[in-house]
């Protein structure tokens, strides 16, 4: 018996089953399915978390000033000398101060985040100006009166007018608008573009007693990280006396932690999955079970008038792959249409499909719906008709 | 009489297409043994049309089932054709019963899935036949038996006595030597037992050799030769003058 009549009996048999048929297509769908929008829901938010940590930029240590001890500050002067001497290793420093202020342009006045920092910030936080200029070592060091405003802030206090050029009076002093800031994909939270940012050494003498209580380190390469840690670490121990002040830590750091978290989400996701892929193999297992007396009577009429054993294991084989196949398919287009419609659909988490997990769930889907197939025909197949046909 | 079967030098060789000795079919449960098949010899020629007759448990299923092929005994030897049937592997046996063997079943049988004519066809498919000849020839063997206007009826479409004529077209359809029919007019009207009967006959006029079982003495004495089976032994075997 050829393949091709193999394969019209298979057919014959899945059309005059339908029942069957389906269920066990069933049981493929939902473990495909399952397994493709579950992988698709974690990798989507892992991707948004990842995604964010990186956009902050690279080879970027973070410095942060803990405890409070008024008569020991970092100033601007010691962190450009810092970065003067260290050059080898580090290729930027960007202190912040924060500060609320008060903003009046003409007689509109509003309350927004002041940001005083200096020119590297631009490129060490990946800020950028939408249009007009950012800040430049000049506006720092000859301490000019300029400012750069965010999308939020213009829109509140320049009523839609174009801000360029205009003046912007922060704490009753007046400063020159120089450029405007991009936007930030927060999306709806518009509270990272209510914010001026002024050259840190205004802001320093604006806020009277504001001081750096944080500032970015850009390492000169991901290989000087280390390196520049340790150097910021004596460079800070030096100024406060004390360890317990100030934290460094980096992106690596948080890309590790960042990590484990990730790590236990795709823990929880392969548990996901597994359990879809374990419900669908039941629900195929229960199907093929049920319907064990029925085949392998038809197994022993088969033998009785002459088909040879690799004729109905061929049959079988045939029958399980286009069954679980077009299941498989089915699932996998169930799948997509589930993350199309909730990940595409409602925008939280970008529409990820990973193809090896596709490809996974579908090969053990496969793999269960012909062992749970063929198991039964290859037991039925080794008996003698008479005791297939009597089978209970 | 049934002697002969046990002194081979009696009957020519090349003649005796089937031949068993001793054979015996003990089915266990629990405690108690059934000798289904108690120490059955006996040798049949080709071209030979022979009745089993027998009381209802006699065990004359279950001797037609080894005589197809189909079970395997407790004991004995069983030579069909010259070859000894024990010896053969499975492939081997599935050629037996898909060639040499017409098998109809006292149940029938028929795969309640498919139709008339597919049921004939299913012998002619595991032959590797090709989808019109073996479309013709099933279609020919249900017209012999009456059945030109039912080819795609499903078992559960007809009546029992049409789904025993599927039957018998599907264990003619191959043209086998050897038809074994278990019952094969049990569950016909007497017209209709007949007619099987006079296709029975008229294979065996082409040189078939035929062997069936049956509880009416009216066919039996059709027959050459009538085999009385009694608690799984022979007790009867002659000749009808
Ligand atoms: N699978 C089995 N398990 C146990 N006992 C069996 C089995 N098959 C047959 N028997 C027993 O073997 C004996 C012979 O059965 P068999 O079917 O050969 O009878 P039969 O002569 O064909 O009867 P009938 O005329 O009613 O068809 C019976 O007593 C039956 O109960
Ligand atoms: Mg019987």
């Amino acid at each position: 018996m050829g393949f091709i009549q193999a394969y019209k009996m298979a057919i014959k048999s899945i059309l005059g089953n339908k029942g069957r048929s389906f269920l066990t297509m069933l049981g493929v769908i939902i473990g495909v399915g399952a397994v493709i929008a579950a992988v698709s829901f974690a990798q989507g938010s892992t991707k948004n978390i990842t995604d964010s940590v990186q956009g902050m930029g690279t080879n970027l240590i973070q410095i942060m000033i803990t405890g409070r001890n008024s008569n020991r500050n970092v100033t601007y002067s010691q962190l450009q000398k810092l970065a003067e001497e260290n050059s080898d290793i580090i290729s930027a420093i960007s202190p912040t101060i924060s500060s609320s202020v008060k903003v009046k342009v003409g007689n509109k006045t509003g309350d927004t985040t002041l940001l005083g920092t200096n020119a590297e910030y631009e490129s060490v936080k990946n800020m950028h100006v939408q249009r007009g200029r950012f800040l430049m070592s000049f506006d720092v060091d000859y301490m000019q009166k300029v400012a750069l405003v965010g999308t939020a802030l213009v829109s509140e206090v320049f009523e839609g007018s174009d801000p360029l050029g205009k003046t912007i009076k922060i704490n009753g002093q007046e400063f020159t608008v120089v450029g405007v800031l991009e936007e930030t994909d927060n999306g709806q939270d518009q509270s990272a573009d209510d914010t001026v940012v002024i050259p840190v050494t205004v802001a320093q003498r604006l806020t009277k007693n504001a001081v750096i209580r944080s500032f970015a380190v850009q390492a000169a390469t991901p290989e000087t990280v280390d390196a520049a840690m340790e150097k910021l670490n004596t460079f800070l121990t030096a100024i406060y006396k004390d360890t317990k002040t100030f934290r460094v830590f980096n992106q690596a750091q948080m890309l590790q932690t960042l990590s484990t978290v990730t790590g236990t989400m795709t823990f929880v996701l392969a548990g996901i999955a597994a359990i879809s892929l374990i419900v669908g193999g039941i629900g195929i297992m229960n199907i093929m079970l049920v319907s064990v007396t029925e085949r392998t009577r038809e197994i022993g009429i088969r033998k009785a008038i002459g088909a040879k054993r690799k004729s109905i294991l061929v049959q079988f084989l045939i029958e399980a792959l286009v069954v679980t196949g077009i299941g498989g398919i089915m699932g996998i287009l169930f799948g997509v249409a589930v993350v199309k419609i909730v990940a595409g659909g409602l925008k939280i988490i970008p529409e990820v499909y990973s193809i090896p997990w596709i490809v996974m769930s579908f090969v053990i889907s496969l793999a269960i719906g012909v062992v749970f197939g063929m198991f039964p025909a290859y037991k039925a197949a080794k008996l003698n008709p008479i005791e297939a046909l009597r089978f209970e | 009489m049934a002697a002969q079967g046990n002194i081979p030098w009696m009957k020519g060789w090349g003649e005796r297409v089937i031949e068993i000795s001793n054979m015996c079919k003990k089915y266990t449960m629990g405690n108690n043994v059934v000798n289904a098949l108690n120490n059955i010899s006996l040798s049949i020629r080709q071209h030979e049309f022979v009745a089993i007759t027998g009381p209802s448990g006699s065990g004359k299923s279950t001797l037609m089932n080894m005589l197809g092929c189909l079970d395997t005994p407790t004991s004995g030897t069983y030579i069909l054709d010259g070859k000894e049937v024990s010896k053969l592997n499975d492939d081997e046996l599935a050629h037996i019963r898909n060639y040499k063997i017409g098998f109809i079943f006292q149940g029938f049988n028929l795969l309640q899935k498919l139709t008339a004519i597919e049921n004939v066809e299913l012998p002619l498919i595991y032959q590797g036949v090709h989808a019109k000849e073996r479309h013709k020839k099933a279609k020919a063997a249900l017209e012999s038996v009456g059945l030109g206007e039912r080819l795609d009826h499903k078992p559960s479409e007809l009546s029992g006595g049409q789904q025993q004529r599927v039957a018998i077209a599907r264990a003619l359809v191959s043209a086998p030597p050897i038809i074994l029919a278990d019952e094969p007019t049990g569950n016909l009207d007497t017209k209709s037992g007949v007619e099987i009967m006079k296709i029975l006959k008229e294979l065996h006029s082409k040189g078939n050799t035929i062997i069936l079982i049956t509880h009416d003495n009216n066919v039996a004495l059709q027959s050459q030769r009538i085999i009385r089976i009694q608690d799984g032994e022979v007790i009867e075997d002659r000749e009808v003058s």
